[in-house]
């Protein structure tokens, strides 16, 4: 399956838009990202492990977040996974 | 540096007009090469912080995918980012460090006071990772003539 990966961590996947992995849930393609790429771990994980708060993982149309079994999702050959950091702020 | 089209320079800050007394938000679609993030479109996005849109903004993670696939069915990537600071100096800040985590990217900041766009600033988010991350202050090039380099 395909993750694509956002502007801002391609200098960790050298300089790739989208990683190839083979896994049966989202946590297992997350893993072989990283164990792949393992500069993009401290970028998407926090020391605790998890999922950083402001990165945003969808599979297809769904964040993850919102699906029953979380990012224990099972994942087909033909889905696609999209990392997308947050995008907010504002003047004060 | 942030090169961009005169055009598109004035659309991102009459966007902020617009939705004066609320900040506006939208995306950079272009090319980032030798340093420099080169805008060749951008994408107004809605503000999803209605509880608070004077002085916050936000782009929903689902409306980000969107772009992004709309970025890469045309060849381009995401740079950068803008938005308003309504009656507010065009200056990062603290929340705007805090929520920025696309690195290397432009964010690009208008002042708009009582509704008139005036100083447009942008900064480089540099850095390796959430703990060393930092704004710049970045050069905008503004072309008169719409010519790209790509």
């Amino acid at each position: 399956m395909i993750i694509h990966i956002p502007t801002p961590l391609r200098a960790f996947t050298g300089q790739q838009e989208s990683v190839q992995v083979s896994a049966g849930t989202v946590s297992e393609a997350l893993e072989a990202l990283v164990s792949t790429h393992a500069e993009l771990r401290n970028n998407l994980f926090g020391a605790d492990g998890k999922l950083r708060s402001f990165v945003n993982v969808y599979l297809n149309e769904d964040d993850i977040r919102y699906l029953p079994n979380k990012e224990d999702s099972a994942v087909k050959e033909s889905d696609e996974i999209t990392i997308i950091p947050s995008i907010a702020g504002g003047r004060s | 540096m942030l090169r961009i089209p005169f055009s598109i320079y004035e659309s991102l800050r009459a966007h902020g007009e617009r939705t004066y007394p609320d900040e506006c938000c939208g995306v950079l679609l272009g090319k980032a090469i030798d340093g420099t993030n080169e805008v060749q479109q951008t994408i107004e996005a809605g503000n999803t912080r209605t509880d608070s849109a004077h002085n916050r903004y936000q782009i929903a993670p689902v409306e980000l995918i969107r772009i992004q696939r709309q970025a890469r069915a045309a060849g381009l990537d995401i740079v950068g980012f803008y938005h308003s600071h309504p009656d507010h100096p065009a200056q990062w800040s603290p929340t705007d460090i805090a929520e920025a985590h696309w690195l290397g990217c432009s964010y690009v900041i208008t002042r708009v006071a009582l509704g008139k766009a005036e100083v447009t600033n942008s900064f480089l988010l540099s850095g390796t990772s959430e703990e060393d991350k930092q704004f710049t202050a970045q050069p905008i090039e503004i072309l008169m003539q719409e010519t790209l380099t790509v």
